[in-house]
């Protein structure tokens, strides 16, 4: 049965190993329980000539014995999957970032160099890739059964997952979280070529923008520039060199300016607001949607410290 | 005492004698109140979760609250419960007539906090507080203080809603006195509803500082 | 075989034949049979969206049925059949039929609010059938905002009140049961002296007026949400959708274990007496059941593995998934245990009651497969969750139910049902059961999502076979429908204890007398006090 799903991530063979052993050892305790019962229904059945002298009385022992067994099966199995648990849960550094708005009822994918294409996943063999994925609209869910890895899309923050591609093929993208009247029909196809088939692939998407020179027309566009810039009278906090330090903030707490809190900032200005500035930035809600955001983002991201100055 | 007995005319259900069914009353309402301390939790719970992430806006909120109003209301309700406690004491010595008096009190004391909790629903709604389509407050922080004035109207609303059933088991209890239910031995009810009386008084005490006291240390 | 006896002449049915005295009556056995009515009616509506759904999976494109219909018929199902079927199925059936007679009681604490949680239960039952009349909604029964909230076109507001109403019948009957094992037991009835069955119900109603309240706020929020859009739930108005799935699984995870602790108390009371035998291991059961109740409050979060948790929330939650299952299986293992040196026969009841043991066992173990984390990542939300949840409640609490239903017929009724086609139906649903939900596992671990009308041509045949599994098991949940009908014009009449059984309610005539005992019971030293012949002592 397991032919079926094919074991096309790094992990996917580990998972099917934790997955084998506990049918294992599920097996072993329900074989053990059928046994039991059959056993006992035909041997102690009403009329059967098999003795009935000597019915335990105390049950302590045997009752401590089968809790502690069952105990530590169960802290084995607990043990096994934290550990590759916490494999699956940390993406490795220097992975390839692929960004994903998922919206009923369609996946929008979108690469750094701003190759777009939707209900489908181009990635290359062999690396480490990491999806970060936004909703548009509603839950969504993000899995592909061959990578075994799934990651629910959640309206108002960014999500993430990782994966290692191991085998070249087309595997099935799913949406896994309902989300509306074609949630079944969310599906997609997740492409995995080789090197340089992939990198083929991407230079015959055609010519456009990269992620982040459309994030930062859109940041002329919408006039971000008029605060943040830099002859603005506004007193707007600096942009350059900001993805990524610790940002204090006027509440007297302190916030990592990761990709939900510049999104935040863009949409719920008032949630972060940096220690000496007034809440004076509009929001932009209803403006900007998810991939726009998801530039912008890829933007500021690029925008490097000023010299001489200290971030 | 599982014979079945002649079933006199005061047991009000499969209890062997009136002290079963006290007890069995009492432990009854323990029980109920346990429920609705999970009830209110709930949406205290989901109050400490948006005051976590937005405390400016909350504190903000809690600003444009009725301070004055809501601490009057509050001494208003313990005092309210002084007199339910007082109630209790005396039909316990079998003051039938005091009791009445000061479940009259209770209850006088309640319809106060109604009619003053009216008075600041009534400001909070001209000043455009009410959440959903007549909110008019604007400003960075609108989202959140809608979401905290979202919250307090429905906390102190089902408060309210507690409050007034409350009343009305006062006013009942009142009119059975008058029919002679209640001795020194038998009160049953009378505890039942004190009870019930202090619960909703102590959710009230803390909905206060969480509504009422956020935000005015600034 | 003991010779047809005369029904007593005056028993709690032939009291009073008026309407009146039936939906006024403050007897707890009476509200058990209208209850009974009543969840036999939703089960059989909840079934029918099920037998819907289970034709149109016959085929990968989803004919005859479009999606928006789909995804309102299995929500339909899932809401009819969680809070209108398995949560009050058996403690407000056979819990409050039993209950009063086990501990020697005449009745349960407060019997007027008993018919009140009746009345209740019914007015939210008729919100509910109401929104489901006029187009139903599609959000599936676990309304995830903001979806639910702002998004889906359906009667939510009318399905949720219904269900709010509901829920406070839940919590009236919870409250009744608990303060009747503490108040009403009968001289000599020492905690250690009840039935399993009532240390189970007891648990049941604990987690019944604790989690329940939550429930009805978390609905109370989502309805005013979706009234006055101010962004509870709502992310773009700074909402969190998560506070909703934490709030909703607070209670819903806690209200499984509202549907199975009873069923475990009834297979508790049927494997001693159709073993001949003591239970192995009382003091264990009764705390198990008590454990569940309590560790079931702490493990919801494995609901929400993949919504974004931190990964020491996900290993915390794992942790307590692992252990909240311990209990189950020192039941299970005692269970067992009594099955040894026993003197065992094979009628319907403990056909049932060994079906419930092989299933749940499965279903349970199918459990640990779900706190492990790496492997809930890949099976969550697909038919490996269906199968899982179906194996516990279907092949757990609904066997569980026929059990009881089997073993207490006699009490309840006063007639026997027709034995051989009782064991023959309860081998039809074993089978069809399992051929019905196993296939799904498997469909889970290849990737089918669950709540999809639409899938993957790949997945055809093992639904196909889920769906033949479906025809059989309908068939066979008719069946006991006609047999049982038959027996209470044409069985055979029973006497006040045709299984030999211990406990204070076979004490007393079949059926019962109003105030269910014509004298005093004997309350024994022990419980389960049963000699099995053949041993030495004992």
């Amino acid at each position: 049965m397991f032919n079926l799903l094919p074991q096309a991530g790094s992990l996917a063979h580990e998972v099917d190993n934790l997955f084998i052993g506990e049918l294992i050892i599920a097996g072993l305790m329900l074989g053990l329980v059928f046994a039991l019962l059959l056993v006992y229904c035909i041997k102690y059945r009403s009329g059967s000539g098999a003795s009935r002298a000597n019915q335990e009385e105390k049950s302590w022992v045997i009752e401590i014995g089968w809790t502690t067994a069952t105990l530590v099966a169960f802290i084995a199995l607990f043990f096994w999957g934290a550990d590759l648990y916490a494999r699956l849960y940390e993406a490795p550094p220097n992975t390839l970032d692929i960004f994903v708005v998922g919206k009923q009822w369609m996946w929008k994918v979108q690469h750094p160099d701003g190759q777009a294409e939707i209900d489908a996943l181009h990635v290359p063999v062999d690396r480490d890739i990491r999806v970060i994925m936004a909703s548009q609209d509603v839950i969504h869910s993000f899995y592909i059964p061959a990578f075994r890895i799934k990651r629910d899309v959640v309206p108002g923050r960014y999500e993430s997952l990782w994966f290692h591609p191991t085998e070249i093929g087309t595997y099935a993208l799913e949406c896994a979280e309902f989300c509306g009247t074609d949630h079944a029909r969310m599906t997609g196809d997740v492409v995995v070529m080789s090197q340089p088939d992939y990198e083929h692939w991407l230079a015959a998407q055609g010519p456009g923008d990269s992620l982040a020179a459309s994030g930062e027309k859109l940041f002329r566009s919408l006039g971000c520039g008029g605060c943040h810039g830099q002859g603005s009278n506004v007193h707007a906090p600096d942009l350059a060199g900001l993805y990524g330090k610790n940002v204090a903030l006027a509440d007297g707490g302190f916030a990592r300016a990761d990709n939900d809190f510049i999104r935040d900032a863009i949409l719920l200005p008032q949630k972060h607001v940096p220690a000496g500035y007034l809440p004076a930035m509009p929001s932009f809600a209803g403006q900007v949607d998810e991939s726009q955001i998801l530039a912008l983002i890829a933007y500021i991201k690029s925008l490097d410290a000023p010299r001489g100055k200290t971030p | 005492m599982a014979e079945p007995r002649v079933v006199t005319k005061e047991l009000a259900g499969p209890y062997a004698d009136l002290h079963h069914q006290k007890q069995t009353a009492n432990l009854g309402v323990w029980a109920f109140l346990s429920t609705e301390v999970l009830f209110f939790s709930a949406l205290l719970t989901a109050y400490s979760v948006y005051r976590f992430l937005y405390p400016q806006g909350f504190a903000e909120a809690g600003r444009h609250t009725e301070v004055l109003l809501g601490s009057i209301n509050t001494g208003v309700l313990l005092t309210s419960s002084l007199f339910m406690a007082l109630a209790v004491h005396a039909i316990e010595t079998g003051a039938r007539r005091l009791m009445m008096l000061f479940l009259l009190i209770t209850a006088l004391l309640g319809l106060a906090f109604l009619g003053i909790k009216g008075i600041e629903y009534s400001k909070e709604i001209g000043e455009g507080l009410l959440p959903g389509a007549f909110f008019t407050y604007s400003g960075p922080y609108a989202h959140t203080v809608e979401i905290f004035f979202f919250i307090y109207f429905l906390a102190t609303g089902i408060h309210a809603l507690h409050l007034s059933i409350g009343i009305g088991a006062l006013f009942f209890l009142i009119w059975r006195t008058r029919r002679g239910s209640f001795t020194a031995e038998y009160h049953a009810a009378v505890e039942g509803v004190g009870l019930y009386w202090h619960f909703v008084d102590a959710v009230w005490v803390f909905i206060y500082p969480l509504i009422y006291l956020v935000g005015r240390n600034t | 075989m003991s010779p047809t006896r005369r029904a007593p002449r005056k028993n709690y049915l032939t009291e009073d034949f008026t309407l009146r005295s039936w939906f006024f009556t403050t007897d707890h056995k009476r509200i058990a049979l209208l209850y009974f009515a009543s969840i036999t009616m939703f089960f059989f509506i909840g079934g029918a969206a099920a037998a819907v759904i289970r034709y149109v999976l016959i085929h990968p494109d989803g004919a005859p049925v479009s999606a928006e219909i789909y995804n309102r018929l299995f929500t339909m199902h899932g809401i009819v059949m969680v809070w209108f079927f398995l949560v009050p199925a058996i403690p407000t059936t056979f819990g409050n039929f039993l209950l009063p007679m086990m501990i020697g009681a005449r009745d349960v604490a407060f019997p007027k609010l008993n018919l009140l949680s009746w009345y209740l239960f019914i007015i939210g039952g008729g919100f509910v059938l109401y929104a489901l009349f006029v187009g139903g909604l599609d959000t599936g029964w676990t309304f995830y905002a903001p979806y639910s909230s702002a998004y889906s076109s359906g009667h939510l507001i009318t399905a949720v009140t219904g269900i709010f109403i509901a829920g406070f019948s839940s919590i009236l009957t919870g409250l009744n049961f608990i303060i009747t094992i503490h108040r009403l037991r009968a001289p000599g009835m020492g905690w250690y002296n009840l039935p399993l069955f009532c240390w189970s119900l007891y648990s049941t109603s604990v987690i019944l007026i604790i989690a329940t309240p939550v429930l009805a706020m978390t609905l109370l929020l989502l309805a005013a949400e979706r009234l006055v859009h101010v962004g509870i739930f709502d992310p773009t108005l700074g909402g969190d959708p998560l506070l909703f799935q934490h709030l909703f699984w607070f209670y819903s995870h806690p209200a499984v274990y509202i549907m199975i602790l009873p069923g475990m108390g009834v297979v508790s009371e049927i494997i001693p007496c159709f073993s001949r035998k003591e239970i192995f291991g009382y003091k264990f059961i009764a705390w198990a059941s008590v454990s569940i109740a309590v560790v079931g409050f702490l493990v919801w979060g494995h609901h929400m593995f993949v919504s974004g948790m931190s990964m020491y929330a996900g290993l915390m939650f794992s942790f307590l998934s692992f252990a909240v299952a311990v209990p189950s299986a020192i039941k299970v293992f005692n269970w067992t245990a009594t099955l040894h040196k026993g003197s065992i026969t094979f009628d319907a009841p403990m056909l049932y009651a060994l079906g419930f043991i092989g299933l749940f066992t499965l279903g349970g173990l199918t459990g640990l497969f779900l706190a492990t984390l790496p492997v809930d990542v890949h099976v969550t939300q697909t038919y490996f969750i269906v199968a899982h949840f179906h194996y516990i409640m279907v092949g757990g609490m609904v066997t569980a139910f026929f059990a009881a239903l089997h073993f207490w017929w006699p009490k309840i009724t006063g007639r026997m049902y027709p034995e051989m086609w009782a064991r023959f139906a309860a081998v039809l649903i074993f089978c069809g059961f399992n051929l019905t939900f196993f296939p799904q596992f498997i469909l889970g671990y290849e990737g089918m999502p669950r709540r999809y009308h639409v899938y993957a041509e790949q997945y055809q045949m093992l639904n196909v076979f889920s769906s033949g599994g479906a025809g059989v098991l309908a068939v066979a949940y008719v069946l006991p429908l006609l047999y049982l009908g038959w027996s209470l014009i044409w069985g055979r009449r029973a006497g006040p204890n045709p299984w030999q059984a211990t406990g204070l309610e076979w004490q007393t005539p079949s059926p019962p007398p109003k105030d269910n005992f014509t004298r005093p019971p004997k309350v024994p030293k022990k419980p389960y006090a049963y000699v099995t012949p053949g041993a030495e002592h004992g």
